[in-house]
């Protein structure tokens, strides 16, 4: 960090601080131009001075008047777009991006690998390797910030938000809680060590909690009474889950939804709000019974028993490389892109 | 007589005493519907808050003087700029200049005798009181430490202080505001002298027309907002709780449809305070008097519609921030012309630096550069990495302190000698001026660098690499502390020992001061006629220097 | 303002302070309307993100109290309209007619809110009041509730102060202390009570009919 610039430690914050600097100087020369003219006229036009004090040309009044505010208005709309058009580049997640999933609670951080390894308050990823956080609160708002990566995102409960990164220097950063949570909002930091790819997937290997996700959704699946209803031995008349995830699938009332995270997870805390057309709403809310990690769990367990084309996805993506994994086809089967907002009213 | 001795000497006030002398006692006060008086009462309350808000925040900028927490606990902290933020907007900053100038001046510069609803105009004040206690109540309970923005689920389900106290005294105050709103209206519409036209209203009339339907049109969704916060926390039931369905996203946007037109109209009266002052201390006609109408006009409107750029890290859809984006740099251009305009009413004219005239210049600088902020903010990108940082205090202070305080204090120097019939100390006044200034960008400009850092506002502990911009930060809070002591002390001074001031001791065309100082009861003697526009300084074709101002006709009937 | 016609500060003349009148409760309405107008949109949401919770509370409300109601105020909207059309004709011979709708108004508001408290009663015997014991276990069914409390509390709370002003405006004009006469305060106090009906003309569809269509 120098005195005036934090640490560029990801692809985006280069691009960030250039949209920064271009303001910054376009600020700098208004307020010159700004304050020098009061300057200038202060002096020139003080009272005792003997300058001109005719009455104003007529084309001051009204052409400059409006030659300045198309001016204003033509470089608004250049900023507007430039800072947008940076923004819409960054919207997406890459496809091919590793996925963590981080629960945020007064006044802690928890994060959660694919393979099951879990953290607190210590993010570790491979460098050069795009990573796409999901963000889940279990009481308040809070917000997850990383100033060398400047990437910012608030973390609501009941809402499924999402950011992404690529780190491209290794080291230790701060963590931040950026949205005020109550009493240690201003202690709930942490740190993210970006490592060399080699020693990221050496230190995963060697977690004890290495037990995958799915394995343990695998259980649940049977533990929390799904099976009864889903297990493709069972009586009845319940939806089956190979191949379900990331398909489109009609519902009761006309509209389709695609079987996406979100859509999985709402079909177990509201099962009557979509249901799938063909089956009655006999499914009971698991809203209160399943937390957030055995949902996510379940999410993995029904990812793994295949995708969309069929082929079972690898239960855990590697940390780089282009493996088609489930996240992919979610987003082939669905050009809006991975909304990830169980509540969000849209859809 | 020529008008210029009229204009510079005394006017006979015969039998009728002014507006101060009228009743002495305080009952006389308490139960007074005259406008003026009223407006004394306000700007009792709103000093009295401004000062404890500043006390609470002094106590923040102590404690930020060292990275770690070793003064007070982290909730002391957090009750400490909770308060303060509730306070000094909605206490403070929203009545500032609406109540006190504009119920002073509106009736005065558009020739009526008072506001539409004088009871109306009391009953608002008592509110005010009442919302007050409340909300201090709330403080000596044991406070309440959900910032300024009340978010739920925080607000509703976590917070173990004394919320609804606080909501509550908000939600009242909120009514305060719209009294006061539908009497400014009103009386603009119907009570205008004759000949005083809508392209003749001076633009601080202009100002606080616009900003009374901003109120009377957002305020009502802040009491909303308030309510189902407080049914939420208070009934338990549901609105917001994610738990049971409800959308705590929600809730911001209805804070924030509120909030944002809020901060213009913090801004609005300043800018319309403003505009009076420059032209009279240039002699200048202000430049494109039309242009400024509609930009108020525009800013008014457009407010409306840009409130989710608070929003843009919250998780509502990428598309809407682009709008939201959009909006923001669309509202700044009719904030530029209003910049442009003031600098041009400078040129050819004669300017003098008195001491309303060193804060109104001041408010234009720390107005551009805290509107050159908030276009940063309104870039996504930039707002992603600043949202929630210093640098977004830096923003609002330097509009709100630097500019809106600023401008208030230009106007109630610009006006003393016509409330209170005195003269303060000018030399005494500048020096405050310009140490205010000095005060100021010691105090928030260290912020933008440490926001841009990283560093987290509402923060009781931090990271010990910020310490030096926080150090800098307290220093100029001391002085900016001294600073605002000053004019309390020397505008007490001179209630009782300011030399007489005249009815008109700037020489300024507004028809408030065709009247005497302080102004009678009823303002004027006779219904004022207007037959020219504002702002007749250096009529085309007179000679340069004082008394070239052209005289009200009803001045010259009140000999 | 006073019993008498006398003008009052500021106006010059009374024509001016009636149009004042009947100018600022128009703002005040302007500000009403967003008030109540935020409440909806807090609906909408709701609705919008709990569907089927709407729909299945919206079937518990009960629609003959809902519509017997609505028949109540409207009517009383009559009564309103015809004292302040009689009062604005300035005819001392309607004088009766005016409070005879006064108090048929007064009367009809007071009717309305007895049925609402019956209402209430049945509601909170059903178990409709959010919170452990609430009686729907669709999710969403709880806000719909707590929306029904707070809209109608809201209601109710300005029909009662409609029925102070109202009640007033009666008792002064039966006792004669007051001339009714081109008085702006019956038609100021008109405006806000068709204010008033209108809003719960939004509010009727909003609470009773989800869930009723299709059965
Ligand atoms: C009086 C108060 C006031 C005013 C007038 C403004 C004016 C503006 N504000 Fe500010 N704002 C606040 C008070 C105010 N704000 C507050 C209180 C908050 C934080 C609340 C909280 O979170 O607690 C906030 C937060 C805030 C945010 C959210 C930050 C965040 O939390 O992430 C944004 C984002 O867009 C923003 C933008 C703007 C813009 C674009 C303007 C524009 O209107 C500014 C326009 C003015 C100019 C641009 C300067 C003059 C123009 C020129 C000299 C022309 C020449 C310029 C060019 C050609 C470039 N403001
Ligand atoms: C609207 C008007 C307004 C005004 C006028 C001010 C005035 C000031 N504000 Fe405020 N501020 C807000 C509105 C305002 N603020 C808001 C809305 C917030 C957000 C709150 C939130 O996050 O919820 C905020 C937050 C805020 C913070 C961030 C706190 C945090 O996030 O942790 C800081 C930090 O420096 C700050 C500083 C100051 C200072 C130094 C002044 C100075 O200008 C004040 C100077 C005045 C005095 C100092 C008082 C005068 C002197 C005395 C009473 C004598 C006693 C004092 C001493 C002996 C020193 N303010
Ligand atoms: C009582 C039987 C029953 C039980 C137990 C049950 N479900 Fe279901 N489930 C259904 C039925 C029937 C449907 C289809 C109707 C609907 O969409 O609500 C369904 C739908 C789903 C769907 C959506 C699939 C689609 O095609 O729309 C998912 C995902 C799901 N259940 C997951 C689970 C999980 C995980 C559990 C255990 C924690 C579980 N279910 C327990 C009956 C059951
Ligand atoms: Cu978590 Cu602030
Ligand atoms: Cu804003």
């Amino acid at each position: 960090m120098s005195m005036f610039m934090p640490i560029e430690a990801s692809d985006r914050a280069a691009q960030i601080d250039t949209i920064f600097l271009a303001l910054l100087i376009i600020s700098l020369l208004i307020s010159a131009l700004v304050f020098g003219l009061i300057i200038g006229f202060g002096i020139r036009y003080r009272r005792a001075s003997s300058a001109d004090r005719g009455p104003m040309p007529e084309f001051f009044r009204r052409e400059f008047e409006i030659g300045w505010t198309f001016a204003t208005a033509l470089l608004f709309l250049f900023l507007f777009w430039w800072a947008a058009s940076v923004n819409i580049e960054v919207l997406v997640p890459p496809k091919d991006s590793y996925r963590v999933n981080v629960v945020a609670k007064q006044w802690m951080w928890k994060f959660q690998y694919p393979n099951g390894v879990r953290q607190i308050d210590t993010l570790r990823v491979p460098i050069d390797t795009p990573i796409t956080l999901t963000l889940e609160s279990q009481d308040v708002i809070h917000s997850f910030f990383v100033p060398a990566f400047r990437i910012k995102q608030d973390v609501v409960p009941g809402l499924r938000t999402e950011t992404w990164f690529k780190a491209t220097k290794l080291g230790t950063f701060k963590l931040l809680c950026a949205e005020y949570c109550g009493t240690d909002h201003s202690r709930m930091r942490g740190e993210v060590i970006v490592m060399r790819q080699k020693d990221f997937a050496e230190w995963l290997a060697a977690r004890p909690e290495g037990d995958d996700l799915a394995r343990r959704g695998a259980e649940l699946f049977v533990s929390r009474g799904c099976s009864g209803c889903h297990a493709e031995s069972s009586n009845v008349h319940a939806p089956r889950f190979p191949g379900l995830y990331g398909r489109r699938i009609p519902l009761a009332d006309g509209r389709t939804a695609v079987a996406d995270e979100a859509y999985i997870r709402d079909s177990m805390l509201q099962p009557n709000r979509d249901v799938a057309a063909g089956y009655r709403p006999i499914m009971p809310s698991y809203s209160g019974l399943l937390d957030d990690g055995e949902i996510e769990s379940l999410t993995a367990y029904i990812r793994s028993l295949g995708t969309v084309g069929g082929a079972p996805a690898a239960p855990t993506a590697p940390p780089s490389g282009g493996a088609a994994n489930a996240a992919e086809a979610a987003e082939a089967a669905d050009p809006a892109g991975p909304t990830t907002r169980p509540t969000g009213g849209g859809r | 007589m020529t008008t210029d001795t009229l204009v510079a000497g005394e006017l006979p006030l015969g039998e009728r005493p002014d507006y101060l002398r009228e009743g002495r006692t305080v009952l006389s006060w308490l139960t007074t519907t005259d406008h003026k008086r009223i407006a004394i009462l306000y700007a009792i309350t709103i000093t009295f808050f401004f000062f404890l808000a500043g006390a609470a925040i002094a106590l923040v900028r102590l404690e930020l003087f060292t990275p770690n927490g070793d003064l007070f606990s982290n909730d002391t902290y957090n009750r400490l700029f909770s308060f303060h933020g509730i306070v000094m907007v909605w206490f403070f900053l929203v009545p500032s200049i609406p109540t006190v100038m504009g119920n002073f001046l509106v009736p005065l510069m558009i020739g009526a005798p008072d506001v539409a609803f004088p009871r109306l105009n009391l009953m608002s004040w008592y509110i005010n009181v009442i919302a007050g206690v409340f909300t201090i109540y709330a403080v000596i309970a044991g406070g309440v430490d959900t910032g300024w923005t009340f978010y739920t689920p925080y607000s509703t389900m976590f917070s173990n202080s004394y919320v609804l106290a606080a909501a509550f005294g908000v939600f009242t105050v909120g009514f305060s505001t719209i009294a006061t709103a539908v009497n400014m209206i009103t009386t603009v519409h119907l009570l205008r002298a004759p000949g005083m036209t809508w392209f003749r209203l001076p633009l601080f009339v202009w100002s606080i027309y616009a900003t009374s339907i901003v109120i009377a049109l957002a305020t009502p969704v802040l009491a909303i907002s308030l309510l189902l916060v407080i049914a939420e926390r208070w009934l338990g039931l549901p609105i917001f709780d994610p738990a049971r369905g409800g959308d705590p996203i929600l809730f911001q946007h209805l804070f924030w449809f509120y909030s944002h037109p809020a901060v213009y109209i913090m801004v609005l009266p300043a800018m319309g305070v403003v505009s009076e002052i420059i032209p009279c201390f240039a002699r200048r006609r202000i430049f494109g008097y039309q242009f400024m109408v509609y930009a108020i006009v525009a800013i008014a409107g457009l407010g409306f519609f840009v409130w989710g750029h608070h929003m843009f890290v919250s998780g509502q859809s990428p598309f809407a921030s682009l709008i939201f984006s959009l909006l923001s740099f669309i509202i700044a251009v009719p904030s530029a012309i209003k910049v442009f305009n003031w600098t041009a009413s400078l040129y050819r004219g004669q300017i003098t630096f008195e001491s309303p005239m060193l804060y109104a210049l001041g408010f234009v600088g720390l107005f551009t550069t805290g509107g050159l902020s908030g276009l940063f903010l309104a870039s996504i990108p930039i707002d992603i990495h600043v949202t929630d940082t210093y640098f977004v205090v830096a923003h609002f202070h330097y509009i709100m302190v630097g500019g809106s305080v600023s401008a208030f204090f230009a106007a109630l120097h610009f006006w003393w000698p016509k409330a209170t019939g005195r003269l303060y100390p000018e030399s005494w006044a500048r020096f405050a001026a310009l140490l205010m200034y000095f005060g100021f960008n010691l105090t928030f400009f260290p912020q933008f660098v440490a926001g841009y850092l990283g560093m987290p506002r509402r923060y009781a502990t931090y990271p010990p690499e910020f310490q030096v911009y926080n150090v800098m930060s307290s220093s100029g809070a001391a002085i900016l502390a001294a600073a605002y002591l000053l004019p309390l002390g020397y505008f007490t001074w001179s209630l009782f020992y300011g030399r007489k001031a005249g009815n008109n001791p700037w020489d300024a065309t507004g028809l408030e001061w065709s009247t005497t100082s302080p102004p009678p009861p009823k303002n004027f003697d006779h219904e004022p006629r207007v037959d020219h526009d504002p702002y007749d300084y250096h009529p085309q074709g007179a000679s340069a220097g004082i008394g070239s101002r052209p005289v009200h006709q009803h001045e010259r009937d009140l000999r | 303002m006073s019993d008498t016609e006398i003008l009052q500060e500021p106006w010059a003349r009374v024509s001016r302070q009636r149009e004042g009148a009947t100018f600022g409760i128009w703002v005040f309405l302007a500000t009403e309307a967003l008030f109540f107008g935020a409440l909806f949109l807090t609906y909408a949401i709701g609705r919008i993100e709990n569907p089927a919770g709407f729909v299945a509370a919206g079937r518990e409300t009960d629609v003959f109290y809902g519509t017997l109601n609505t028949a109540i105020l409207l009517t009383s909207s009559l009564t309103m309209a015809v004292a302040s059309q009689a009062a604005a004709e300035g005819e001392a011979a309607l004088h009766r007619l005016v409070v005879w709708c006064l108090g048929a108004t007064v009367l009809l508001a007071l009717a309305f809110l007895v049925v609402k408290g019956f209402e209430y009663r049945e509601d909170v015997e059903k178990h409709l009041v959010p919170g452990r014991d609430f009686a729907i276990v669709e999710r969403g069914a709880q806000i719909f509730f707590a929306l029904y409390w707070i809209i109608t509390g809201v209601h109710a709370i300005h029909v009662s102060v409609g029925i102070v002003l109202i009640s007033r405006l009666w008792i002064m004009a039966a006792t004669r202390r007051m001339k009714v006469e081109k008085n702006p305060q019956i038609e100021v106090a008109g405006l806000y009570w068709h204010f008033v009906d209108i809003v719960w003309i939004f509010v009727y569809p909003l609470i009773y009919l989800p869930g009723r269509a299709t059965g």
